[in-house]
């Protein structure tokens, strides 16, 4: 029996398609896919992500417990600040790709993937036993709805006296807004568009939702669903943890070198990381787009001249550009953005290049 | 759900319009409902006599890609070539416009698996 978000009678009253996801009954779609893909990038689309997972980390110890679990440099990071990070195992693999919010002076937010609630949960306690910060799973009773577009600030604008041209990217404000309290609000966001994220109680939500996309109407705002979401952050080069991520991935193979901060001090996983980082990995995470036409898909295999190089992680056309365009991992020496490779659709080798993201003009 | 009186169906979700020893063929108006977005259909088989229930293309919706099973065995003579530009016809008309073969029916084809309008809404009612 799924779950459902407390926005589940909305969605179907939407006709939306609704189908299983990370233990959730979910909207992949409700008016079309490339619809709601162009009104992200053209207008503004919502997403209701309630499904993902929030733990509050607060206390003396909160900092301290960030810091050994995640990989990016949480000390860096002041109040009204976000930071993308993973969580990584003591192989250095990834249990989760997450954000961290600072939300005030020892109070943290994490945000998991909903897939992952439980693992990252339970990994982060472990950690904890010995660091003793204060947790709170607040998944439960926290709804997400995330507003993105270019239209998307001044449409949530007109909800909120905050003035929201005030946030820069990964920002975020704690407080009531349109007179749900505590609430937060993050410019926080998975599409390449200017994003707010509005973290609130499940009471609020529905009333939430449906204020904002009236004032979202005069600016061409449309519900969208996880169909849309998928593409947009591929069209970015943005990983999904269980595709192109995973457990047995490293962050160093994966682009996320950027994210992984060796010198901050011991954290999870870091010998094996810094091991990794001295022999140099023998594979990476690359973004390819087709140079014929073809739609390469999960699993597909990545071929040059005949040989299969691996696999693909993720793959779709991009409603944008109609290329098909996808990631994969390859061996290190055919990485380089401009290699040429193949993408094996039935039975045929398709051209394929390797770009650097995002696969659009931006 | 839209499922016309005057054609045959697959349980893979393909309509046939059978005239004489010619079939058109498409998928049904459920299946592109599922699909969404319909953004290429391939179909590399013109010429081939394909066996009924084997595959004769694929469809590629922008999320999904599905294989397209042929529900009569036969001579594919024509693809549509409309969808080489247009693929979305299959959404918006998938009966019409949205067609995707043409077929000449073999010799002692056998049509007994074909289900009628009625039997394939109950099928999908109960999916």
């Amino acid at each position: 029996m799924s779950k459902q978000t407390s926005l589940y009678h909305i969605h179907t009253a939407l006709g939306a398609k609704m189908i299983p996801f990370a233990g959730y009954d979910m909207p992949v779609r409700y008016a079309g896919d490339k619809v709601e893909h162009m009104a992200v990038r053209e207008a503004a689309g919502m997403f209701d992500v309630s499904h993902m997972g929030e733990f509050i980390i607060r206390g003396p110890k909160a900092l301290e417990l960030i810091q050994k679990v995640t990989s990016n440099d949480a000390s860096k990071l002041h109040d009204g600040k976000a930071q993308y990070s993973c969580l990584p195992n003591h192989e250095g693999g990834i249990v989760d790709d997450i954000i961290v919010y600072h939300i005030r002076e020892d109070q943290y937010m994490i945000v998991a993937n909903a897939s992952n609630i439980e693992k990252d949960w339970n990994w982060i306690t472990e950690t904890n036993k010995s660091i003793g910060a204060e947790m709170i799973d607040v998944s439960e009773e926290t709804s997400l709805l995330a507003v993105s577009g270019p239209k998307a600030e001044a449409i949530v604008q007109k909800l909120t006296d905050w003035d929201l041209s005030q946030l820069g990217t990964y920002d975020c404000i704690k407080g009531t807004f349109h007179g749900a309290e505590k609430s937060l609000i993050a410019t926080t966001g998975y599409t390449g568009e200017r994003t707010f994220e509005i973290f609130l109680y499940n009471h609020h939500v529905e009333r939430i939702w449906n204020d904002l996309l009236e004032a979202g109407q005069e600016h061409g705002l449309i519900p969208t669903g996880l169909g849309a979401r998928d593409t947009l952050r591929l069209e970015m080069g943005y990983m999904l943890y269980g595709n192109d991520i995973n457990d047995h991935t490293s962050p160093l193979e994966a682009g996320l070198g950027w994210i992984t901060k060796l010198n901050k001090g011991d954290f999870n996983g870091r010998d094996a990381i810094l091991k990794l980082k001295e022999e140099g990995p023998k594979k990476k995470l690359v973004a390819f787009k087709l140079l014929e036409r073809g739609i390469p898909r999960r699993d597909y295999e990545i071929v040059k001249d005949g040989v299969v190089l691996g696999t693909v992680t993720s793959g779709s056309m991009s409603p944008v550009s109609s290329e098909g365009i996808g990631m994969g991992y390859v061996p290190m020496e055919h990485a380089a953005i401009g290699t040429e490779i193949q993408i094996r659709i039935r039975n045929k080798d398709l051209a394929a290049l390797v770009v650097k993201p995002p696969m659009i003009e931006k | 759900m839209n499922i016309p009186q005057d054609l045959l169906y697959t349980s893979e979700h393909e309509w046939v319009r059978i005239e004489g020893d010619i079939a058109v063929i498409g998928i049904t108006d459920f299946a592109q409902s599922q699909l969404g977005d319909i953004v290429y259909v391939d179909i590399e088989t013109v010429g081939d006599e394909v066996e009924a229930n084997d595959v004769f293309g694929s469809v590629e919706a922008v999320k999904t890609v599905s294989d397209l099973f042929m529900p009569i065995t036969g001579t594919i003579l024509e693809v549509n070539a409309a969808l080489e530009d247009d693929p979305q016809f299959v959404n918006e008309e998938p009966y019409g416009s949205g067609w995707m073969i043409k077929v000449q029916i073999s010799e002692g084809a056998d049509r007994s698996a074909l289900l009628s309008a009625a039997d394939y809404e109950a099928q999908v009612e109960n999916a």
